[in-house]
């Protein structure tokens, strides 16, 4: 039997920091004191368990799921797709993904947002799905448009979906944003770049995966996300001889 | 050279983003899109125990308000048991645990309705047991009913994201009517400067509809920062 056991402990190396002078809504917006380490307990070992009632099976299509009947949003269509896995290697089944965007021509449809390009009237902008038994999961879309964002004077967010993964316990909710091979705007960002190192920056990009388009319809990425691994009970078991 | 441990890396962190309403809370980014939206109802129909309301605001290193933060809460029932496979035993029909929150777009302010949890089991100190399968899954964390420790006193955990921060943010809120159990809570006292204890604990602010409203403010920098945790 495998007995409960603790997830490994985050790489903040890896992670951006909470302050990163560059991205500037971080500077008011970043603990100034250090994080205080918890050894896990139920607490944060537990987290929201979601199912197939939960959601609908059109919820990962995002040129459907939000067009008029017979219509379809503008762009290039993609498919997103990849699996959940943890840090052990394993898949991550039933879990829920969630991501946003914004359309081809780099508006939100946000009641905030208010950039000049138009709206697209069959682009909601959202999607949702639960992984598969094994790991997979997928959304179809229109590839995002970059946009600019004040930070500094002239700064642009390269291409990129939004994406919110739960896991199995809460000690592994993780927000990530997903690039697309290729783009030039992913060196110059300073939100990307508040992440330490090019490997992890390398992780957040998709690549072209030319095996998973659909010919004469829908070109495709590979997008992988690793959630937290967790330790086994190697010794207790091992200790009684089981 | 060594051999290469395979484990793989966690994806790293990016920020949610000022319009991470659009993804995890569409109604409020001004369309109508799911079924239903997930998270706005915690406790569900059933759940035994009191119910209460609780609010506050994310203040920034400036004293201003965070107006674009979306915050997810997770948390026992009134018995101290968790919704999930290792969450203690059964929950009520419905009770989910679960549930986010946005802030109001003017003002700041967040609350959700839920339950008041229950205490929880604490870990088991180091130590204090013998190395072998617990005779249940649960055993670690639920401890045995022979096994001297406390329990953790009834909180809420919490998740903080927003655009500028870059990897959310943990935190638990206590509640200021249980000082007993929070005096002996093993992750309270895990903080060493005692007069931040304090900002982890949420304040009774008066009945409103029958119903406790309790108030928890979060600091995210400076002064009366906010204990935040590495989980
Ligand atoms: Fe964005």
């Amino acid at each position: 039997m495998s007995g409960p056991a603790e997830y490994y402990q985050r790489d903040r190396e890896r992670h951006p920091p909470a302050y990163t002078r560059d991205y500037k809504t971080s500077v008011a917006r970043s603990p100034s004191k250090a994080l205080i380490s918890l050894q896990q307990s139920v607490s944060e070992v537990t987290g929201p368990v979601f199912g197939h009632n939960d959601i609908d099976p059109i919820d990962n299509d995002l040129i459907h799921n939000y067009a008029k009947p017979g219509e379809s949003p503008i762009g290039e269509r993609i498919i997103v797709h990849g699996r959940v896995l943890d840090e052990n290697g394993r898949p991550v089944p039933n879990t829920l993904v969630e991501a946003w965007q914004a359309n081809a021509g780099g508006r939100y449809r946000h009641k905030k947002d208010t950039y000049l390009a138009p709206i697209d009237p069959n682009f909601g902008g959202c999607g949702r799905t639960l992984t598969d038994e094994n790991g997979y999961y997928f959304f179809r879309t229109v590839k995002p448009g970059a946009y600019p964002w004040r930070n500094w004077v002239n700064n642009w967010r390269p291409a990129h979906i939004h994406m919110s993964v739960f896991g199995t316990s809460f000690s592994q909710r993780l927000i990530t944003q997903c690039y697309f091979e290729g783009d030039p705007l992913i060196a110059q960002c300073p939100i990307v770049k508040t992440i330490p190192s090019q490997d992890a920056i390398d992780s957040l990009i998709a690549a072209l995966d030319m095996n998973a388009t659909v010919p004469l319809d829908s070109i495709a990425y590979k997008f992988d996300i690793v959630l937290r691994g967790r330790r086994s009970t190697l010794f207790e078991n091992r200790l009684e001889g089981n | 050279m060594v051999q290469r441990l395979d484990y793989l890396k966690e994806t790293p962190s990016q920020t949610a983003g000022p319009y991470v309403h659009i993804g995890l809370a569409p109604g409020a980014a001004g369309f109508d899109i799911y079924r239903q939206e997930l998270g706005w109802d915690i406790a569900g129909p059933n759940a035994k125990g009191e119910r209460i309301r609780v609010e506050g605001v994310v203040i920034d290193g400036t004293g201003n308000p965070v107006k674009d933060v979306l915050i997810e809460a997770w948390q026992a029932n009134a018995a101290g048991i968790y919704a999930h496979p290792e969450g203690g035993g059964e929950v009520e029909d419905g009770f989910r645990g679960w549930g986010r929150v946005i802030t109001d777009f003017e003002t700041g302010e967040w609350g959700f309705d839920t339950v008041k949890p229950g205490p929880v089991r604490a870990r088991r100190k180091l130590g204090s047991g013998p190395l072998h399968p617990p005779a249940h899954a649960n055993d670690d964390w639920q401890g045995r009913a022979d096994e001297a420790h406390h329990d953790m006193a009834p909180h809420i955990n919490l998740w903080i994201v927003a655009r500028g921060i870059n990897i959310g943010l943990n935190t638990r809120m206590y509640f200021e009517d249980e000082g007993a159990a929070n005096a002996t809570d093993p992750v309270l006292n895990l903080i060493e400067w005692e007069s931040r204890r304090p900002t982890l604990i949420a304040k009774q602010a008066g009945m409103r509809d029958g119903v406790q409203v309790y108030r928890f403010d979060i600091r995210l920098q400076g002064e009366g920062e906010t204990v935040f945790f590495d989980i």
